[in-house]
């Protein structure tokens, strides 16, 4: 079993076309992996294991029949809990939502079910995605694989602890300020924001719309390029979704394994290293772009002077546009409906005050005051309208640097998993992980965090960021799977093959 | 930059229609107060020359052919209610006795 669900969603998707595996079997591998270890890890907020071995019977018959859906049939997937599903539950991570079931699928749901995988069931993560560590889930906290006492990063730390504990080859995530990437870079698994409008948003439950984007969630750069290039595309039920198509991706990805860097201009950003970021983050951040030098590429140091105001213009925008899109979540449709004790027939209003009060928890709470009081009369244009032109700033900045680097490359988060509990109670704290994050979500460029290595000091996987112009994708997997070969080599194999979470009979303790 | 008081944290989540408890108005004022002074310094940035950004990647008008697609079926849209009757949500009264 072990090797089976050891291997890369390509090389799943390699034995099941030479007819070395089925997708029944597959499967099966992964729900008794899931069986083993959630108890301690707590990943999933819902196991669909009946659905997922009847679309995988259906893979084989598919496979039989030789009527492949999709390069990637057949292969299971997990999805993170804010992506609606059709017959399955979509909590977002909220009691407010416990229970759920959504009448349709989200855009990027109905394109994995089209290519065939079945899905394995929907990962922990915040409430409403808002929070880098997953302990905002109204589910309980998931675990980081690498060390149980640690956060998985956030908010799709299930998705990312699933995925790098061989629950799952492939996962899908969002991300508005870094919850693909930072849980990524943190329990040592790769995870990709695509162009905003790159990939459907129809069906993801929104936090803030000019930020969110789906991505996927994969141990390998390939299988990301893999399943970026099954999900992505326009999508005509959301309006901000981009009509041209994207260039090839996995063709990128394939490219970029080979090693050769020669001309590449790599910008690496002065404003994110140095203070805040852990020495060991920054140790293996510097290797790896000697390595990408090493390759052929030409670094160059770019400065993006305004990205110091991003954490700040991120937390008044996306509070701002969580406001609004919160108001939803009123009692009336779907969800929560409690009544306040002690009125007797209570008014819609009281339902509604007494149900958002006891179906969000804190961080919600926080952001959505934060939001109303930045929008509010007086405070709209100090708070909101200037939160707006940093954002202009910001992409000023990333254009003027990609006048000089074809990528743009940083740390991904500026420490390693530190403590559940360490920084719930601290908002401040928790929001700087995020720090080197957000920029690209406040201008719409793509970016990609992939493992660099473990931190010296404690052993933990520590990430590296890779930036591109907007609908330059293909430059993150090129990138990407050119470093990963090269560390990769370093390694003697994968960084997660080594990793205590990995399945016995991969070189891991257990 | 104005500090947010209690009062004001009060007055934002009623707007919100969120019904804090005295204990929670304790434990989220402070932390708001935080916050907002650590963003406070985005006032002093940009000036009024630069345009505001409310959308990454601009896009006007977008339309689609005017042909029928498939929707939610009444039972499908209702199925998450917390109470329905007659294809319709029952919510609870929206007036007053004094309306």
């Amino acid at each position: 079993m072990s090797a089976k669900i050891g291997a890369s969603a390509a090389e799943m998707a390699q034995a099941l076309a030479a007819g070395e595996t089925t997708s029944v079997d597959l499967t099966q591998a992964h729900l008794e992996r899931i069986d083993a270890v959630d108890g301690g890890l707590n990943a999933f907020l819902h196991v669909a294991a009946e659905s997922a071995l009847a679309d995988a019977a259906a893979s084989d018959e598919r496979r039989r029949a030789g009527q492949v859906s999709s390069a990637l049939d057949g292969v299971p997937v997990a999805v993170k809990d804010v992506l609606t599903t059709q017959g399955m539950p979509t909590t977002c991570g909220s009691k407010i939502l416990q229970g759920w079931v959504p009448p349709y699928d989200a855009t990027v749901v109905a394109r994995l079910k089209a290519g065939g995988l079945p899905i394995l069931g929907k990962t922990n993560m915040d409430e409403f995605a808002m929070g880098s560590s997953t302990e905002h889930s109204a589910y309980g906290p998931t675990r980081n694989p690498w060390d149980l006492d640690r956060i998985p990063g956030g908010s799709g730390g299930g998705s990312a602890a699933a995925v790098a504990a061989f629950e799952a080859p492939l996962a899908l995530g969002t991300d508005t300020g870094g919850s693909i990437r930072q849980p990524g870079a943190v329990t040592g698994t790769v995870g990709v924001k695509p162009t905003y409008g790159g990939i459907s948003r129809y069906g993801l439950v929104a936090m803030a719309n000019s930020l969110d984007q789906v991505g996927p969630v994969t141990r390998t750069v390939l299988d990301s390029a893999l399943l970026h290039e099954l999900i992505g595309g326009h999508d005509q039920l959301d309006s901000t979704s981009i009509s041209e198509s994207m260039p090839g991706l996995v063709t990128a990805a394939q490219k970029g394994a080979l090693g050769d860097l020669t001309g590449l201009r790599i910008g690496v950003i002065t404003e994110l290293q140095g203070e805040g970021y852990q020495q060991g983050v920054l140790a293996r951040f510097n290797e790896a772009v000697d390595l990408l030098v090493a390759a052929g590429a030409k670094r160059v140091e770019v400065s993006c002077p305004s990205f110091t105001h991003a954490l700040a213009a991120y937390y008044l925008i996306m509070p701002s546009e969580a406001s609004s899109n919160l108001a939803r979540f009123d009692a009336m449709r779907y969800g929560l409906r409690l009544a306040p004790e002690g009125v007797a027939d209570p008014s819609a209003e009281q339902v509604m005050r007494t149900t958002r009060d006891a179906g969000f928890g804190d961080e919600v709470k926080r952001r959505i005051i934060l939001g109303t009081y930045a929008l509010s009369t007086g405070y709209y244009d100090a708070f909101y309208g200037q939160a707006q032109r940093i954002r202009t700033l910001i992409t000023r900045d990333f254009n003027a640097a990609f006048e000089q680097a074809d990528v743009l490359v940083s740390p991904t988060s500026p420490t390693t998993a530190f403590k559940i509990g360490e920084k719930l109670d601290d908002p401040l704290s928790m929001y700087l992980q995020d720090v080197a994050t957000i920029p690209a979500n406040l201008a719409g460029v793509p970016g990609m965090s992939l493992p660099s290595g473990v931190a010296d000091e404690d052993g933990l996987p520590t990430g590296l960021q890779i930036l591109a112009p907007a609908m330059a994708d293909d430059r993150l997997y090129f990138v990407g799977a050119a470093l990963e070969a090269m560390l990769e080599a370093q390694w003697g194999g994968s960084l997660l093959a080594n990793a205590p979470s990995a399945p016995t009979g991969m070189g891991g303790q257990s | 930059m104005p500090e947010i008081t209690r009062e004001e944290v009060a007055h934002m989540a009623d707007l919100a229609r969120i019904d804090l408890s005295d204990a929670e108005l304790d434990h989220l004022a402070p932390q708001l107060s935080v916050i907002l002074e650590s963003v406070a310094s985005i006032s002093e940035i940009a000036t009024d020359d630069i345009p505001p950004t409310s959308h990454p990647i601009e896009m006007t008008n977008v339309f689609r052919d005017d042909v029928v697609q498939p929707g939610l079926s009444a039972e499908q849209a209702l199925s998450g209610a917390p109470q329905a009757e007659q294809q319709r949500f029952v919510v609870p009264r929206i007036l007053g006795d004094e309306q």
